[in-house]
């Protein structure tokens, strides 16, 4: 592990303090100061924040306010201008077997030769290797996890042939092939059938209920405290974090849309009192 | 033509041309699949100016010099696309279209202004090669395909893009998995733990190094054709990598043979009297393969489309 990456936590330790006083030993993840630039604007600026085990989290704001790329940031898929992350208090980079990432549906491209039950193998590309076989147990945990999704009558179709929603639950099989502690997930519900939502909060759930940890970037406010534990409004920068009985707020909101949410619509969300 | 008449003439370059169609349509695509096909393009443009570079350097028609300066010029370009890329704010494609037209013009600049008029490299051979001229005068009959002295005399061509073809196919096996996967999916790919940017990289890397070995032998125009036409045909046979990879080799293979013994035979048939740039007509074979996958293949409907 490289301690050097990691002042917070090696101070905390020195001082002989539980290393959790640090808030990233205890964190399924966190992330420090974090600035993100494409161009001249950041994309994402100097954002702080973590998620504890076990909980069901959203990161919640308008388009552009930098939700996926703070994901991906974390993930070091796009390169951090600065700040790090940490998943259960190592480097996110050093911690590939316990995350599991779904990237947004739109982000591969479906006519991609190939078949649902060879994408959700590639979650088995770790165990699997360059070079091992394919066995009957691999093929029985992808089929498991498609099963799982409702998915199981599709495995040898061609991608191309699913609807957006089923593409987005072959996505989720695949990352549930990689039995992880850490899901992370861009957009789940973006364009996807009722049934869809329906199934997939299902497994999201359950997977919180084995006591794993789930973040989700998600835009529709009005599920938001039906859907998760926490939340994190981010707007570039982060506007608040905690449980949604307390941040999920009007006022919090208001400070995360500016004008662009319309009273009425506060008002048809179930918002926590303050 | 007598078996004796047909390995003394036929066999080099048809299986040059065979192996050289190969090694371009494996790395071909993957390129296609990443939307980079005008990488092959590129590539097999700019080694113009790297072996006139290598023959100036050198003052002589050898081999490894100018091997040398081709890879050198397509590793400058592959730099120079990315840097015009991200410096210019434009698409990859328009980016590779500026610095290979360049690179190449460059080229045919450096040719006219050096002392290279007397040896056969020049623009000409540049676009077709030189498939018919690649004889094996050794080749007296199948006997001496056992024959170590005559085996010796094959043209210098075929031992290199033999060892070229079968590194990438070898290749291509190993890493077909991280290959496969940061293809479809680059940024799960990195989750994952697998160097994306290396493999990018390494497949124009690999790209590069079919395109300069096979340019020497068949020339850019077979070099292009190959780097597009037999995946694309394949990917209208098959919904599956594993098999449209196979069907690229094929049409390939096929595109070579075909088209050799056509230039060869087709105007003879035709009543013409002489024969035709083989690599021409390899080219042309391979477009005429991917309009009749185009017409016929099974796949041809765009797969997003449910019926």
């Amino acid at each position: 592990m490289a301690q050097t990456d990691l002042p917070n936590i090696v101070l905390a330790a020195n001082d002989g303090q539980p290393v959790r006083d640090a808030g990233l030993a205890d964190s399924a993840l966190a992330v420090r100061e974090m600035t993100v630039s494409y161009g001249q604007k950041p994309a994402v600026f100097s954002v702080d924040a973590s998620f504890g085990e076990g909980r069901l989290a959203a990161i919640v704001g308008p388009n552009g306010a930098g939700k996926s790329t703070l994901l991906k940031a974390a993930l070091g898929i796009v390169p951090r201008l600065s700040g790090h992350a940490t998943a259960f208090g190592i480097p996110v980079e050093h911690a590939a077997d316990r995350i599991a990432y779904v990237p947004q549906r739109a982000s591969v491209d479906w006519e991609f030769p190939t078949r649902v039950i060879d994408v959700v193998l590639m979650g088995l590309y770790r165990q699997l290797g360059l070079l091992g076989r394919v066995r009957t147990k691999h093929l029985d945990t992808a089929r498991s996890c498609l099963a799982r999704v409702g998915m199981e009558d599709f495995a040898d179709r061609q991608i191309g042939q699913l609807s957006g929603g089923q593409q987005q639950r072959v996505f989720l099989a695949r990352a549930l092939a990689q039995d992880a502690d850490l899901y992370l997930l861009d957009e789940p519900f973006a364009g996807v059938d009722a049934a869809t939502e329906k199934a997939i909060i299902d497994v999201l759930k359950a997977l919180r209920d084995e006591q794993r940890t789930v973040v989700c970037v998600h835009h529709d406010l009005t599920t938001v405290a039906d859907y998760f534990d926490d939340v994190l409004l981010l707007n570039v920068r982060k506007i608040a974090e905690g449980p949604v009985a307390q941040v999920f707020t009007a006022d919090n909101l208001q400070k995360t849309y500016g004008g662009r949410l319309a009273t009425v619509h506060i008002d048809q969300l179930r918002l926590a009192a303050g | 033509m007598s078996g004796a008449e047909f390995i003394q003439i036929s066999l080099a370059p048809l299986v040059i041309g065979v192996l050289s169609a190969i090694a371009c349509a494996l790395p071909g695509n993957f390129l296609i699949l990443r939307r980079q096909a005008l990488i092959g393009d590129a590539i097999s443009h700019v080694v113009l100016p790297g072996i006139v570079v290598g023959f100036l350097v050198s003052g002589a028609v050898s081999t490894w010099p100018m091997m040398i300066g081709a890879a050198g010029a397509a590793i400058v370009a592959v730099v120079l696309i990315e840097t015009v890329r991200r410096v210019g704010r434009i698409e990859s494609g328009a980016a590779m279209g500026v610095v290979f037209t360049s690179m190449f013009a460059f080229g045919v600049l450096l040719l006219e202004q050096s002392d290279t008029s007397g040896v056969h490299l020049d623009v000409e051979h540049a676009l077709y090669g030189n498939l018919e001229s690649l004889i094996w005068l050794d080749g007296t009959g199948w006997a001496a395909l056992l024959d170590p002295a005559a085996l010796a005399g094959l043209p210098a061509e075929l031992p290199r893009i033999a060892f070229v073809a079968a590194a990438i196919a070898l290749l291509t096996l190993v890493f077909w998995r991280p290959l496969k996967l940061s293809t479809f999916d680059e940024g799960y790919a990195r989750t994952v733990g697998l160097p994306t940017s290396l493999i990018g990289f390494t497949l124009v890397v690999v790209a590069a190094i079919a395109a300069v070995a096979a340019f020497d032998a068949v020339g850019s125009i077979i070099v292009i054709a190959m780097f597009i036409c037999p995946p694309a045909a394949a990917r209208l046979m098959t919904d599956r990598l594993e098999r449209q990879v196979l069907w690229s080799v094929v049409f390939a293979a096929l595109s070579a043979v075909s088209g050799y013994v056509l230039a060869g035979y087709g105007p003879l048939w035709l009543g013409g009297e002489h024969a035709i740039s083989a690599a021409g007509m390899i080219a042309v074979t391979a477009g005429v393969i991917m309009a009749l996958a185009c017409l016929f293949g099974p796949h041809r409907k765009a797969s997003g489309q449910r019926s």
